[in-house]
């Protein structure tokens, strides 16, 4: 009892500063995380941010320059690709096309010289569970993207791995497909416990699919954290910026009342927003206002229970119908700031008109305040 | 960690040099040397049993003697011209597998054609030979048909030995052609059409600019094949074929003179580089492209 | 023009007529070789005679031979079989290894190899002959004068035959299979690797099994183009002649109407080569 709980509590997954070097750029930066058994953790950063080194790393076609990473608490400092207890769903899934779906998926059984009836039963099982009973003598290219993704899944988890990575697999879909296998994907990890790792720059689908994400920008990550933490509280400029949409401003902070910094934004528009971090009176500093955190009002006087809160005046710019994610870009009145708003879901500001001169306000409690980062080389 | 790395290193050198020596084992001694050695050969000149000096007697026995000049000229003219002839025949029958047929007609045709050549040249040459000697079935079908009084030899003439050519040579031609008027989309003729164009206009704007690097592929191979065939000018041209390569055979197998043989080896190679290279430049392409075009 | 444009029909009867004789231009030689092997004659020439196995099967009881009693014919077509047979695996085996070497390492010098061996496609096949014989009666001449050695197999003979049709083959075989390796998607050997197979594995399962299309028909093209070759065997054979020496030799002399039936027998074979190859295709295709 005693040994099963600390196998527990023990990560699948650590890294401890894994630093991957290109020449003298610098593709993974110190990176330290650990992902929990069973959970489904993200890394969510921009083409380019260096997620992709990473994962090679972790499965073992890269060697680290510094660092260690440890699976299941082994360290896998000179462990081949093939002797690592991780499999990868690839990015284009990289299903063999010599070989049949059963095939496919014993593929690893046959490497680990299971006996042939042992394998076929497996591969079937496998199949099974992922909703392909009956395909196996199917060939690769007769499936469609969806099955051929879950055979992909299914090659991968026959083998029990420890972790299962994953390469952005749904990025070749298209939309409608990629939103229904968001979903299945979720569900396929919660049937099998398996700890996923997985690689993005949709951050719907980090959002959506994970437990944790790591959001990594420039070979290091920016924010740890749950989705709902991503969202809500953002630690840089950069994950508030990139996770869900948002109103960014850079301006000056003119005054700081405790918690709340006054910032006059580079078009002169005058806000109040939450601190995050030290900032001081007359530094540069970059805001966000979610557009669902803004509220819309015909009149000023619409918006008066919302006490405390300055109400702005602008002028619709253009309605963007999107269903139940409509929003309205609008032009604060004095700055031409141009500001997004979510419109709310009732309908009510449907008729709303290009020109209309309307009021909104936003809880200052819920806009993000940063000093604004360095200038990048 | 580093000893790993190590290891890894000298597997990737291992694996490099396994690889490597085959490669250049190929290429030094069946390529490179060899061809050193025979330029070696052809300028050197025997003075004693055994005993050679470097000259360039060879060469001038090339330019003083008439008909080996004479032969070579034929040769490179008769060579040209085939060519020509090969891709004036081909380009129409590849037009119609590439544009014209629909569907698997193409693919058959294409098959068709390429047909005659998995059968051996002496196979193709033989039936030239049963075909046009004096006691052979055309001039047989001439007299029947009263167009002839006797039966005519129509072997050993140049024409003969130009339609061997031709025929052997259509394969290399129709592949290359076939493989860039395919990848000609039908919608940029079908625009100069729309434009105004008449036949003639699309094929010069359009169509031989696209297919450039196939016919050039197409004529280099030909041409280089020609020059260098010996079975097809022997046989069908019989002695009056004065086919360069059998200067070449006669030199190096019956006279045994190899000084002179290897001369004349280079002289065809240096006209056959020179053609390939003039091709190139004419077309303003990288030649391997057009070899890996065929 | 295109079939969506329209075409005059005195442009498309001329493109049927040119199609016909172009047809007729290209199998006659073929179909005259194939009829006259069947002539009760004694040379391969009119009038028609009657039927007769006569060239295949026949005995020397009637001053006939027949392809299959003809000893000196059998005899060079297992020459060319075994010949072909060397080629053959050679020029798959080291056109394999250029084609990983070509694809896959990294080495100064690369791009000048890479050129050099396409060099040997546009030399002329009688000069390919006449160097490898030259230079190879040269180093065996050097190793009997310095060493005492007698290096038999760089004699004209088959050894020699088998390595100058190789020298240019094995380019062909090296452009089919790199063709075919270049559009390999690494990502599947990186794959295999993930699921635990080795090095070795990989090569065996995945990257071979991918090549094998090119490997058959680079061998298949091989084979044929070693069995056909007439202008480098020439310089080169000794005392055994392949096939095609065995009948440009018969048929200088004026031969009898068994070199029409070994020329049915090599259609027939090659035929059946293609066929098969066409079958595997289109099964892949399916």
């Amino acid at each position: 009892m005693a040994a099963n709980s600390t196998a527990a509590a023990r990560p699948d997954l650590e890294a401890h500063a894994v630093i991957k070097r290109f020449g003298h750029q610098v593709a993974v930066d110190a990176v330290s995380f650990s992902v929990a058994r069973g959970s489904f953790f993200s890394i969510l950063g921009p083409s380019g941010c260096g997620k992709t080194t990473l994962l090679r790393m972790i499965a073992g076609f890269i060697a680290p320059d510094g660092g260690d990473i440890r699976i299941g608490g082994r360290s896998m400092a000179g462990v081949a690709p093939n002797r690592r207890p991780v499999n990868m769903v690839f990015q284009h899934l990289a299903l063999f096309p010599m070989m049949n779906v059963a095939e496919n998926v014993a593929f690893g059984l046959a490497r680990r010289a299971v006996p042939r009836a042992e394998r076929t039963r497996k591969a079937e099982a496998m199949l099974e569970r992922v909703g392909l009973a009956g395909a196996g003598l199917k060939r690769v290219d007769e499936l469609s993207g969806g099955q051929r993704q879950r055979v992909a899944i299914a090659r991968s988890l026959v083998l029990e791995p420890t972790l299962l990575l994953l390469d952005e697999p749904l990025g070749a879909l298209d939309l409608k497909l990629r939103e229904h296998m968001k979903i299945e994907l979720k569900q396929l990890q919660s049937a099998f416990g398996t700890t996923f790792v997985y690689i993005t720059h949709d951050q719907s689908e980090a959002l959506v699919l994970s437990d944790h994400v790591g959001v990594m920008n420039r070979g290091h990550f920016e924010q740890l954290g749950t989705p709902q933490e991503l969202y809500y509280a953002p630690a840089t400029p950069f994950v508030a910026a990139f996770v869900g949409a948002n109103n960014r401003m850079t301006g000056k902070a003119s005054a700081v009342h405790g918690e709340l910094v006054d910032v006059t934004t580079d078009a002169g528009w005058r806000i109040r927003a939450r601190r995050i971090g030290t900032i001081g009176v007359g530094a540069a500093v970059e805001a966000f206002v979610r557009p669902e955190a803004a509220t819309i009002g015909r009149t000023s006087a619409e918006l008066a229970p919302l006490a405390g809160q300055v109400v702005h005046a602008g002028d619709v710019e253009s309605l963007l119908f999107d269903g139940a994610n409509s929003a309205v870009l609008v032009r604060e009145a004095a700055s031409r700031f141009e500001f997004r708003i979510a419109l709310p879901q009732t309908g009510r500001y449907a008729d709303l008109k290009v020109g209309e001169r309307i009021a909104f306000s936003f809880d200052p409690e819920r806009a993000a305040c940063f000093a604004a980062p360095p200038a990048h080389a | 960690m580093l000893e790993a790395t190590a290891t890894a290193a000298w597997h990737r050198r291992l694996m490099l040099g396994l690889l490597l020596a085959p490669a250049l084992l190929w290429l030094f001694a069946l390529i490179v040397l060899p061809h050193l050695d025979l330029a070696l050969l052809s300028f050197r000149e025997p003075v004693a049993p055994r005993k050679y000096v470097p000259s360039l007697a060879q060469y001038r026995t090339f330019f003083a003697e008439p008909l080996y000049w004479h032969v070579f000229m034929r040769t490179a003219i008769l060579s040209a011209l085939a060519t020509a002839l090969t891709l004036l025949i081909a380009f129409p029958v590849a037009w119609t597998i590439a544009k014209l047929a629909r569907g698997r007609m193409g693919a058959l045709l294409f098959v068709v054609c390429l047909i005659p050549f998995w059968v051996s040249e002496t196979v193709r040459t033989l039936g030239w030979m049963i075909l046009l000697r004096e006691s052979g079935v055309l001039p047989a079908l001439l007299v029947r048909l009263g167009l002839t009084n006797g039966p005519v030899e129509l072997l050993y003439h140049d024409a003969t030995i130009l339609v061997g050519l031709v025929y052997t040579s259509l394969l290399f031609m129709v592949v290359p052609l076939v493989g860039s008027l395919e990848s000609l989309d039908n919608s940029l003729i079908e625009a100069a059409y729309d434009l105004g164009s008449g036949g003639f206009a699309i094929l010069r704007k359009i169509v031989i600019p696209h297919a450039a690097p196939g016919i050039t592929a197409g004529c280099i191979v030909v041409f280089m094949l020609t020059l260098g065939n010996y079975l097809t000018p022997t046989l069908l041209g019989g002695k009056n074929s004065l086919w360069f390569t059998e200067q070449i055979y006669t030199q190096f197998i019956t006279r045994f003179n190899w000084e002179q043989g290897a001369a004349f080896g280079f002289l065809l190679l240096a006209l056959s580089t020179a053609m390939v290279w003039f091709g190139l430049k004419l077309s303003g392409q990288r030649f391997s492209d057009v070899m890996r075009r065929t | 023009m295109i079939p969506s444009l329209p075409r005059p029909l005195w442009l498309r009867a001329s493109t049927a007529v040119f199609l016909v004789a172009f047809l007729v231009f290209l199998f006659l030689p073929l179909v005259i070789v194939a009829v006259f092997a069947f002539n009760d004659a004694n040379y391969p020439a009119p009038p028609w005679h009657g039927f007769t196995l006569d060239w295949f099967l026949g005995n020397d009881s009637a001053g006939r031979v027949g392809l299959f009693r003809d000893t000196q014919l059998l005899a060079s077509i297992w020459t060319s079989f075994v010949v072909a047979c060397w080629v053959t695996v050679l020029a798959v085996v080291v056109g394999t290894a250029n084609a990983f070497l070509m694809e896959r390492a990294d080495f100064p010098g690369k791009g000048a190899l890479s050129m050099l061996m396409l060099v040997p496609l546009v030399i002329p096949g009688v000069i390919l002959g006449i160097s490898i014989l030259a230079f190879a009666s040269r180093v065996a001449d050097f190793a009997s004068d310095v060493f005492g050695l007698e290096l038999d197999f760089l004699r004209p003979g088959l050894p020699l035959v088998v390595l100058g049709q190789f020298s240019y083959i094995v380019a062909i075989a090296t452009l089919t299979i790199s063709a075919r390796l270049k559009r390999f998607d690494r990502t599947l050997e990186d794959a295999a690797l993930n699921l635990g197979a080795t090095r070795p594995a990989v090569l065996r399962t995945i990257t071979l099994p991918y090549l094998r299309p090119a490997l058959v028909g680079s061998a298949a093209i091989a084979f044929l183009m070693s069995f056909e070759n007439f202008n480098t065997t020439l310089m080169l054979v000794g005392a055994d002649s392949p096939l095609t020496i065995m009948m440009y030799g018969r048929m200088r002399e004026g031969a009898t109407p068994v070199l029409n039936a070994v020329s049915l027998f090599l259609m027939v074979a090659s035929a059946l080569l293609a066929l098969t190859l066409m079958r595997r295709n289109d099964r892949k295709d399916a």
